[in-house]
C-alpha cells in the first residue's frame, strides 16, 4: 500500500475549494448532538462511543455535546437519559411517547428533524446500525443536508468544519468528506470503530424535553411480531474481549474447526474475512471488515488472512494483532504487532495445544502450590 | 401492479486495484457488474409480479455504458428499462442521486402507470452508504422498509403489505401499506437464469434513455455537484502503522516451539490476558 498521508491525490470533486462562508441561517446551528439508540430497554453501546467522540468534537468546538433520546415513558429510557449524562453529555433533549416503543421510521423521523429545526445543532452523530441507518437518511433528506456514512475517523478542522473520514471504493483508499454549505453536518459510525469512553458518576443535568405531535393512527406502518435473535451464539463478535478469524489460508471449510476449537479454548469468538462468507464457509455475520463487523478485541488472532485494507479498517482497534500466514509479504503483517510466518492448517492446532497447557494446569498448579 | 427496481452499475470491486505510487484508483479495463445487493432486489421485484400480475421497469443513473446493466436486467425477465443520463448528473452525492431517481421514478409513474413498490438493494458495494433508497422513499413520501429479509404477504386488494424486517438483535414483522419503498437484504432468493425469450427480449428491446428535463428535473441546480451538500476533499491511502509485525523466529524450530513462542509473546504484550483467559477460557 502507499505510503504517508500526504502523499494523497488531487482531490476529487471540482468544488473542493469552493468552501464558501455558511449561509447567514446556518450560522445559529451550534453544538454537537450524539442520537441515542434504544434497543428494548437498552441503550447501543455505539451511542456511548459515539458520545466519547461527539466530546472531543464539542470540546474542539467549545461547544456543548448533547445526547437526542426518543423513547416510551418509563424506566428503560430514564435510564437512557441518566447514561447520556454518565457518558459526559451536558445536556439531554428527551421525546417520550408510547409510539416511540419500537423502531419506526415515521415517528423516529419527524422526532428527529422538529427536534434538530428547533434546537439546530452543528453536528448530529448517529450509530451506523440497521436502525441509525434507516433514520438517518430519512433526516437527512427531510433536511437537505449531507450525510457521511461509516465514518472511521471525524474531526473539527481549522475553520469549524466537520471532516468525516471514511473508506471508499470497497475500502482500498480513505476519503475525507465535508457537508459545505448546509446544516447539521451528520455523520453515521459503525459500531466499535470508536473507543469506548470512561463511564462516570456525572449526575442527570439539563434535559429539554418535546412533544411530538403525531398519534398512532397517522402512523402507516405497525409492528406486528419482534422475532429476537436472543442469545445467539454470534451476537457478540463485535463486542468480543478475544477474536480468532480465517482467511483463504484455511484452505477448506472443515478447517474452521481449528479456528472454532482456538475460540473455545481461549474464551473467544471466532469471525472471517470477506471470502470465506463469499465462498459460503460462514455466515456474513461472522465476517470482520469493512463491510462486515468492526471489532476492538484486546487480542485478535488472525489465521491465513492476507489483510486486504477493508479487512484492516475492521480489525485496526484490536489492542494486540497477532497474523499467521503463510506468505512472508502478506500485507497483514503491516499492521500486526505480531507475526508468524507459517501455514495456519498446522499451526492452528499447535497454538490451541500450547494454550490448553498454558492457561488449564496454571490454574491446577496454583491450587496445589 | 407495477415495480420498480433502482439498481446500480458498479465497478467488480474484487477487480479494483490502487495504483502504488499515485494512490489512485486504476479503472481502466475493471469490468462492471449491476452491484449485487440490487439483483437480490431484482429477483424479488420478478417474484411479486408473477405472483401478483404486473410489471417490472428498472431504473438506473449512470453513464451511457450503464445501458448494459439494464439490458442484463432485462435477460433476467424485467419488462422494461429506464437509463438516467445527463452530464448534469456528474459528481452527485446520495441526496443528489435520491433527487434524480424519484424525479424519474415519477416520470415512470406518468408515463407507465404508478408504481406500487419501489425497491433498491440494501446498499451498493462501491459507496456502501445505503442512503439512496431511504431518500427516495422520503422524497416521494413512500413508506420506508429498509433491510427486508422478506416479503411475508401483500393483500393488493387492501393495499397492506407484511414484511420481515432485519434490525438490531432480531427481526421485525411489520405491516404497512403501499406504496412503499423496499431496500433489499442480502442472501434472500438469488437471481433467477433468465429464458431464452427475455434473453431474445433483451437484445430487441428499446431502453428508455431520459436526460434530466425528459425526467421532469426542472431545477437542475438540485443534481450533481451543484446539488450535493457534501464534497469528497481528499483520498489517501491508509497510513501503515509505524512498525511491521515483529516476526516470531521459525527456522529450525518445531511447530509446537514456535506456538510456545507466540503464546509467550502475547502474554508479554498483554499480561493482564494470562489471568483472564486461565480464568474465563474453557481450557
Amino acid at each position: 500500500m502507499g505510503t504517508q498521508k500526504s502523499k494523497a491525490s488531487p482531490p476529487a470533486g471540482g468544488r473542493a475549494d469552493t468552501k464558501k462562508k455558511l449561509p447567514e441561517h446556518f450560522r445559529d446551528y451550534r453544538h454537537v448532538w450524539v442520537f441515542m439508540e434504544l434497543e428494548r430497554g437498552q441503550v447501543h453501546p455505539v451511542s456511548f462511543e459515539l458520545l466519547g467522540e461527539g466530546r472531543r468534537l464539542a470540546d474542539q468546538l467549545g461547544a456543548q455535546l448533547a445526547g437526542v433520546i426518543l423513547g416510551p415513558p418509563g424506566d428503560s429510557t430514564q435510564h437512557a437519559v441518566a447514561e447520556a449524562f454518565a457518558y459526559d453529555a451536558d445536556l439531554v433533549y428527551l421525546v417520550e411517547k408510547p409510539l416511540l416503543t419500537d423502531y419506526r421510521n415515521e415517528p423516529f423521523t419527524k422526532a428527529l428533524t422538529d427536534l434538530v429545526n428547533k434546537y439546530k445543532p452543528e453536528i448530529l452523530l448517529l450509530g451506523a446500525t440497521t436502525l441509525g441507518r434507516d433514520l438517518a437518511g430519512s433526516v437527512a433528506t427531510t433536511l437537505l443536508t449531507g450525510l457521511t456514512a461509516d465514518c472511521t475517523g471525524l474531526d473539527v478542522d481549522a475553520d469549524g468544519s466537520l471532516a468525516a473520514t471514511r473508506p471508499t471504493f470497497g475500502g482500498s483508499l480513505l476519503c475525507t468528506i465535508y457537508t459545505l454549505n448546509c446544516r447539521p453536518q451528520m455523520a453515521t459510525v459503525r459500531p466499535r470503530v470508536m473507543r469506548m469512553p470512561q463511564r462516570s458518576n456525572k449526575p442527570i443535568g439539563r434535559v429539554i424535553r418535546h412533544n411530538l405531535r403525531m398519534w398512532e393512527d397517522e402512523i402507516v406502518t405497525k409492528v406486528v411480531d419482534f422475532l429476537s435473535d436472543g442469545q445467539s451464539e454470534n451476537a457478540n463478535l463485535a463486542y468480543a474481549d478475544v477474536v480468532v478469524a480465517g482467511g483463504l489460508g484455511l484452505g477448506a471449510a472443515e478447517n474452521l474447526q481449528l479456528l472454532k476449537n482456538l475460540a473455545h479454548t481461549i474464551g473467544g469468538d471466532y469471525g472471517c474475512s470477506r471470502p470465506l462468507v463469499q465462498k459460503g464457509w460462514l455466515a456474513a455475520d461472522r465476517q470482520i471488515g469493512q463491510t462486515g463487523k468492526t471489532i476492538r478485541p484486546r487480542l485478535y488472532i488472525a489465521a491465513g488472512i492476507s489483510g486486504a485494507v477493508q479487512h484492516r479498517v475492521g480489525v485496526e482497534g484490536a489492542d494486540l494483532i497477532v497474523a499467521i500466514n503463510t506468505d512472508p509479504n502478506a500485507p497483514i503483517f503491516d499492521f500486526a504487532n505480531v507475526g508468524v510466518v507459517a501455514d495456519a492448517i498446522s499451526f492452528l492446532p499447535a497454538l490451541t495445544e500450547v494454550f490448553i497447557k498454558r492457561l488449564a494446569p496454571r490454574n491446577h498448579m496454583r491450587l496445589v502450590n | 401492479m407495477h415495480i420498480v427496481v433502482c439498481i446500480k452499475q458498479v465497478p467488480d470491486s474484487a477487480q479494483i486495484r490502487v495504483h502504488p505510487v499515485t494512490n489512485t484508483i486504476m479503472r481502466q479495463g475493471v469490468p462492471t457488474i449491476i452491484n449485487p445487493y440490487d439483483l437480490f432486489a431484482l429477483e424479488e421485484a420478478l417474484k411479486v409480479r408473477d405472483y401478483h400480475g404486473g410489471e417490472v421497469t428498472v431504473l438506473t443513473m449512470g453513464p451511457p455504458m450503464a445501458e448494459d446493466a439494464l439490458r442484463k436486467a432485462l435477460t433476467y425477465g424485467a419488462d422494461r428499462a429506464v437509463l438516467l443520463t445527463d452530464r448534469h448528473f456528474a459528481g452527485s452525492d446520495t441526496l443528489a442521486t435520491s433527487f434524480a431517481l424519484s424525479q424519474a421514478i415519477a416520470q415512470i409513474g406518468n408515463s407507465f402507470g404508478t408504481p406500487d413498490i419501489v425497491f433498491t438493494g440494501k446498499q451498493t458495494i462501491d459507496g456502501d452508504t445505503a442512503q439512496v433508497g431511504p431518500g427516495i422513499a422520503k422524497r416521494l413520501n413512500l413508506v420506508q422498509l429498509t433491510y427486508v429479509a422478506k416479503i411475508a404477504s401483500i393483500e393488493l386488494s387492501a393495499r397492506t403489505i407484511t414484511v420481515e424486517r432485519r434490525s438490531e438483535g432480531g427481526t421485525q414483522v411489520l405491516k404497512s401499506e403501499l406504496p412503499c419503498l423496499i431496500t433489499m437484504l442480502e442472501g434472500t432468493a438469488s437471481i433467477r437464469r433468465g429464458s431464452l425469450e427475455d434473453a431474445l427480449r433483451a437484445a430487441r428491446s428499446e431502453i428508455v434513455k431520459w436526460n434530466a428535463a425528459e425526467a421532469g428535473i426542472e431545477d437542475i441546480t438540485k443534481c450533481g455537484l451543484r446539488g450535493s451538500p457534501t464534497v469528497v476533499k481528499r483520498v489517501f491511502a491508509p497510513t501503515p502503522r509505524a512498525e511491521k509485525a515483529a516476526q516470531i523466529d521459525t527456522t529450525e524450530k518445531t511447530v509446537r516451539d514456535v506456538a510456545d513462542e507466540l503464546v509467550t509473546s502475547i502474554f508479554t504484550h498483554q499480561p493482564a490476558l494470562e489471568h483472564e483467559l486461565s480464568s474465563t477460557g474453557s481450557a
